[in-house]
């Protein structure tokens, strides 16, 4: 009988029509809204109207069998996909044109989630490994002040990088010493570590540059070049490809390998399966032989390197050069990626893109007479999704279990 | 943590994996060693500042800050200090009295939180939204006579700023969100949605100059008076009397009302407080609102007192001043007396350190405002490190009873 039914089962493989529903209920929503942007411009407002509304009975119908997050996941999805078709289909189609191309919003987003990206899976790691780094920011500075400083200093942007990564790297150690062994309480260190790289940075910066500014002339990280996207059939496809991911910057590429390695990492292997225990029972890692201690402290001096990483991008690879305070809180907005992607790299990441793409879109919709100032507005957008997030309402964010907690050892 | 079978081994009396609360931590600096350790702490950071100098300029560190001091004004309250130098360290002083005000009031911001647990980090967001809505009133109603106007406008900054940080107080008495992230998340929200209001073209930008992102300035009736020097070069204004309030208000809260005494159970043990019947969930709503307050009231009585209408800059750079409020709190023991003397200290460095106040032949500004930085980085790390006070405080006490085993059980 049992037998039988596995048999059955394998022959017909059901889908749970809550779960497929549910799915639909997100593709329903984000088709809403596609519908009325460019290419295709739907210019009735009844197409975006009826298929919302399907995405919106979708998502019900899948709430209603037992799939409450992806569920209302699909509901604020649809719902969010109808009004902004409906925005889109009553503007004027030279406006939509102006703000969407896709091709090059994706590749700005890419952009602008780099930095993010890095210091997010760098938290990531030590928060892990339960010390909280509100102090990303501060060690994202270092990176893109000491990577300019290095490269500068030696003609290498491989150095240069080397150099920022040890310094962000440097930072975290006192944020380390001070959260794990001195037992201060994480923020209150996270917050000073900000203050300090805020000064050694400014300081450093005007004693050797002045008021000059960085040398024009440094040494940058290279863009790669893809051309043989292009060729790709069919033709459209093919250009697409090129002009979103042909001429990205190398730390765009190794930010995405960095989430894939982090998640390799903490995930699949041993030194992973320290990192989490040490963050959600230290005390229980401590008697399996684990040194908590050291564990915590690798973890720390990772991110530090990580967050850096993320401001060498900012600094070598994006603007090329540096100004006071040019990382402008983009570490805290890592952190919030962080959680928001519930501390998970791919989580991350979707959060990292989301925010760069609010971002991107940000400027291009500046750029459309009389939208400027909805640009300004737009910005806001992901915090408010964030603590909507952190609030619960779209699944609940839950920390490691010993984050914030010094451990003292028996 | 019961345990139901007797443990093999004598265990602590005090689970050592209990998180101890702020406020419990701040107990425990303020038994080792009272008014001693912050002066120490911040004595240690000018002199790292000091070696700073030496190293990096090859300056005289004493001349520096002989120079810096000079440029607070604090040198007026020398009697043999005279005529044209005596006029001049008047206006100083104004100044670094103003900024003390402000520094006040987002102290007192951070350190109300702190007692009842909360790390309110969202002073930004409480100052902006104070500064708007203050800057409304005071443009709403030019008929009003002059002492409920300037009531009404600051009683507006102060209520902005309380709803402001109340959303971060309900969200942690409801779902239990932490407060230091839905702070953060309003910071950035509160500083998009202010640029969007006051900058090019939003809906409270001065008509009247449509190329300047500012809102109109508030009526002259809204001013607060000048009660010393000159009301055109920025005298000091009765704000400064507003904050004096502020702290004695904030130590009656505390120390002699039910409320306070509720705040401070729930800061020292949130349990046991629940236990005794305490509302935690209420209180900290209530803490989170009424440290908005004061945030707010300092984004008030600093537009009413001498900015006069909010512009883009003013938005932005908040940041800087909600952040130091941190320093001015922890360094200040969350007292109210504390409190006032540092932030006369950061006011004091702030002012000495600017373009306008510091001699560049001494001590270049650019420099002297980022070693400020440092200071206040050294002292958040150094006055939070609990066991560093502890090591230095049980080594005084072996020292004064010849007793090793004299401090135990922390």
């Amino acid at each position: 009988m049992r037998v039988e039914s596995i048999l059955q089962r394998a022959a017909h493989p059901r889908i749970e029509p809550g779960l497929a529903l549910g799915i639909a209920s997100i593709l329903l929503g984000l088709i809403a809204f596609w519908v009325a942007l460019p290419p295709l411009t739907t210019r009735t407002a009844a197409a975006p109207i009826a298929i919302g509304l399907a995405g919106l009975g979708a998502g019900l119908w899948s709430w209603r069998h037992g799939y409450t997050r992806l569920g209302w996941s699909g509901v604020c999805i649809a719902i969010i996909g109808l009004l902004g078709g409906l925005l889109a289909t009553n503007a004027a189609v030279g406006n939509l044109e102006v703000v969407i191309t896709w091709s090059a919003l994706f590749a700005a987003t890419l952009r602008f989630a780099t930095p993010l990206t890095f210091a997010a899976i760098g938290g990531l790691f030590s928060e892990r490994s339960g010390v909280v780094n509100i102090g990303l920011e501060g060690m994202m500075l270092m990176g893109a002040f000491f990577g300019v400083y290095g490269a500068d200093k030696t003609g290498s942007w491989v150095l240069g990088m080397l150099i920022g990564m040890l310094a962000g790297a440097a930072l975290a150690l006192v944020h380390a010493a001070f959260s794990i062994h001195l037992r201060s309480d994480q923020i209150v260190s996270g917050t000073a570590i900000n203050f300090l790289a805020l000064g050694i940075t400014g300081y450093v910066y005007i004693d050797t540059y002045g008021n000059e500014g960085t040398p024009g002339d440094l040494p940058q990280v290279p863009d790669v070049h893809l051309d043989w996207l292009g060729s790709i059939p069919p033709e459209g496809l093919g250009s697409f490809l090129e002009r979103t991911f042909g001429q990205l910057n190398l730390l765009v590429w190794l930010a995405l390998a960095t989430v894939v390695l982090a998640w390799i990492i903490v995930f699949k292997t041993a030194v992973g399966l320290r990192i989490r225990a040490v963050g959600e029972h230290p005390r229980a890692a401590d008697t399996v032989g684990i040194s908590v201690y050291a564990t915590r402290y690798a973890a720390v001096v990772v991110s530090g390197a990580l967050a850096a990483m993320g401001g060498v991008y900012l600094s070598l690879g994006f603007v090329h050069s540096f100004t006071e305070n040019m990382t402008a809180g983009r570490g805290f907005i890592a952190l919030a990626a962080l959680i928001f992607g519930k501390w998970h790299p791919f989580g991350a990441l979707g959060a990292a893109l989301l925010f760069g793409f609010a971002s991107a879109v940000a400027p291009r919709l500046e750029n459309v007479e009389g939208w400027a100032t909805y640009g300004t507005l737009f910005q806001a957008l992901p915090y408010v999704l964030t603590l909507i997030a952190v609030a619960g309402v779209i699944g609940r964010s839950i920390p490691p279990a010993a984050i914030g907690r010094p451990y003292e050892k028996q | 943590m019961s345990d139901v079978a007797p443990p093999p081994e004598p265990k602590p009396a005090s689970d050592p994996d209990a998180l101890p609360s702020m406020a419990a931590r701040l107990d425990l600096y303020q038994r080792a060693g009272g008014v001693i350790t912050p002066v120490l702490t911040a004595l240690f950071a000018f002199f790292v500042g000091g070696l700073v100098v030496l190293f990096t300029t090859g300056k005289n560190p004493i001349d520096t800050y002989k120079a810096i001091f000079n440029g607070t004004g604090l040198n007026w309250f020398f009697p043999w200090v005279h005529g044209q130098e005596r006029f001049t360290a008047a206006l100083n002083l104004q100044q670094t009295l103003i900024i003390t005000t402000t520094l006040v009031l987002v102290g007192l911001a951070v350190a109300f939180a702190f007692r009842c647990g909360l790390f309110n980090i969202g002073g930004q967001g409480q100052y902006i939204a104070g500064m708007i809505a203050a800057s409304q009133v005071g443009v709403a109603m030019p008929d009003l006579p002059h002492v409920p106007h300037i009531i009404l406008a600051a009683g507006a900054g102060a209520l902005a700023g309380a709803l402001w940080a109340g959303i971060a107080g309900i969200l942690k008495a409801t779902v239990g969100a932490h407060e230091v992230i839905s702070t953060i998340m309003l910071n950035w929200t509160a500083l998009w949605i202010g640029s969007y209001l006051v900058g090019f073209a939003g809906p409270l930008q001065d008509p009247a100059q449509e190329s300047v992102p500012v809102t109109e300035q508030i009526s002259e009736g809204a001013k607060l008076n000048v009660f010393w020097g000159d009301p055109i070069l920025q005298g000091l204004h009765i704000g400064f009397f507003v904050a004096i309030g502020c702290l004695i208000l904030f130590w009656i809260v505390l120390n002699r009302t039910t409320l306070g005494f509720e705040v401070r159970a729930v800061g020292f043990n949130p349990e046991a407080a629940r236990y005794s019947g305490i509302s935690v969930g209420r209180n900290y709503f209530l803490a989170m609102a009424i440290s908005g307050a004061f945030a707010g009231l300092a984004g008030g009585v600093d537009l009413l007192g001498w900015l006069f209408r909010v512009d883009l800059t003013s938005v932005q750079v908040s940041s800087q001043v909600a952040f130091i409020g941190i320093a001015v709190a922890l360094l200040g023991r969350n007292t109210a007396v504390g409190i006032f003397f540092s932030a006369l200290l950061f006011g004091a460095l702030l002012n000495g350190t600017s373009t306008r106040n510091l001699d560049p032949t001494i001590f270049a500004p650019e420099l002297a405002s980022n070693l400020t930085l440092i200071i206040q980085g050294l002292v958040v790390l150094f006055v939070g490190a609990d066991l560093l006070i502890l090591y230095l405080w049980r080594a005084r006490l072996k020292l004064r009873r010849k007793r090793p085993e004299a401090v135990k059980g922390l």
